[in-house]
């Protein structure tokens, strides 16, 4: 395994290509990842689709939370606090899934985000010779 | 006494409840995965555990930023699995063991834990999907749940040390409870996988194969990275691994490796599956 980068900025590990949701980031995120919160229910979901502005200024986001929702930024929202975890239901509402969000991020086309996953395919499977067809351990 | 029979570990990707939801387990995608569940429902069949004690993490339904424990015990008789922003929500309640439940956080405050505890909470992906692998179909679950969960979202996260502890205080917790009933752990999530940030899609075989041979026979290998050296070598989810940790700790005795599966990727994951069974002695 590859040595610990060890980096430090502004006297926090850094990770590279990683943002650590800290309690810095998540002060910073918390109107726009509450918004995200809301949209467990359909309604929300709804009625952000149907007025995003109007739903934004009821979360109080913040103009650059704002405009990176706007520019349907990924990376914009994650430097502005957000968390995958609820930003995950947000860019659901805009119809992207994950491979979606991965390639929005490293500016890869969405068959080349999943190509680049599949470049670490591998499956290995190990089942204990003493497990029976009845599920238990023979002596 | 109560006893441990084993333990389940997989990941929880919410597409795999989509695939499920889609009826997808034969799909040349999916089958790979969904098969690492035959040995795991054969052990099953065979132990017919009374109940499961699950250590995850919630992604957004039961814990919002507003109040976010690092470890939390749910103590309720039900609990449910509702939408969480995409639409899908399985409709089997868990049945929940409060007295078991409440006698598991006695005996971790006692060992000097103090999580919070809810009486009331819903459960997300991380325990549903799981459930859904484990017991396919329609019926209702065959076991009563106590979900514990573990904070993997907002750092400073537990560390791996402690999340092992926490899982040694609860498996005693379970070996002293009075009643007879045969108890599985989980723990959910993993293996590597990074959703956000210029290095989404990160995924480190070496350390998940790390983490797969050593589960079994030397889990305290695990704990000499800390949360972020996880973070760094697992991608930002794939610290999800504390919640292995914290269920191999509970695992206190006798422990062998019945069943592995290791597949990637499944949709941005590295996804394993990993059957333990445990008994207070060593089997000849």
């Amino acid at each position: 395994m590859p040595p610990f980068s060890r980096l430090v900025t502004e006297g926090k590990r850094a990770i590279p290509g990683t943002l650590v949701f800290d309690g810095d980031t998540a002060q910073a995120g918390y109107a726009l990842n509450a918004m995200c919160y809301s949209f467990n229910t359909l309604a929300n979901r709804q009625a952000f689709a149907a007025d995003e502005e109007g739903y934004m200024d009821r979360f109080h986001l913040t103009e650059t939370q704002r405009e990176a929702v706007r520019q349907r930024n990924v990376l914009g929202m994650l430097a502005a606090g957000g968390n995958v975890y609820y930003l995950a239901k947000l860019v659901g509402i805009f119809g992207l899934n994950v491979q979606d969000l991965g390639a929005l991020q490293t500016g890869m086309s969405p068959d080349a985000f999943k190509a680049a996953l599949l470049e670490h395919a591998v499956t290995e499977t190990r089942v204990a010779p003493k497990l029976g067809k009845d599920g238990r351990l023979a002596a | 006494m109560s006893k441990i029979c084993g333990g389940i570990f997989t990941s929880h990707v919410p597409g795999i409840g989509k695939a499920i939801a889609q009826n997808l387990q034969n799909d040349p995608y999916w089958k790979p995965f969904f098969d690492g569940f035959n040995p795991v429902h054969q052990w099953l069949a065979a132990e017919k555990p009374d109940v499961a004690v699950v250590f995850y993490n919630d992604h957004g339904l039961n814990f919002f930023l507003d109040k976010m424990p690092t470890f939390a015990i749910g103590a309720a008789e039900r609990y449910t699995h509702e939408d969480e922003g995409w639409g899908i929500s399985f409709d089997r309640p868990f049945h929940g063991h409060a007295d078991l439940s409440w006698h598991i956080i006695e005996q971790v405050v006692a060992s000097e834990f103090d999580p919070v505890t809810c009486q009331a909470m819903t459960v997300d992906h991380a325990v549903a999907v799981p459930f859904e692998l484990c017991w396919p179909g329609k019926d209702a679950f065959p076991v009563k749940l106590i979900p514990i969960a573990i904070n993997t979202v907002q750092h400073p996260l537990p560390s791996p040390k402690r999340c092992h502890d926490l899982g040694k205080a609860v498996g005693r917790a379970i070996e002293t409870w009075g009643g007879n009933e045969k108890v599985v752990i989980f723990g959910t999530g993993g293996l590597s996988h990074q959703l956000e940030g210029e290095r989404a899609g990160h995924i480190n075989v070496d350390y998940d194969k790390f983490c797969l041979r050593n589960l079994a026979p030397d889990p305290e290998a695990l704990l000499q990275h800390d949360t972020l050296d996880i973070v760094e070598l697992a991608g930002s989810q794939g610290v999800e691994i504390i919640n292995w940790i914290a269920a191999r700790g509970a695992l206190t005795g006798s422990v062998r490796e019945l069943a592995s599966n290791y597949h990637v990727p499944i949709s941005n994951t590295a996804a394993a599956t990993v059957l333990l069974s445990h008994s207070e002695r060593v089997l000849a």
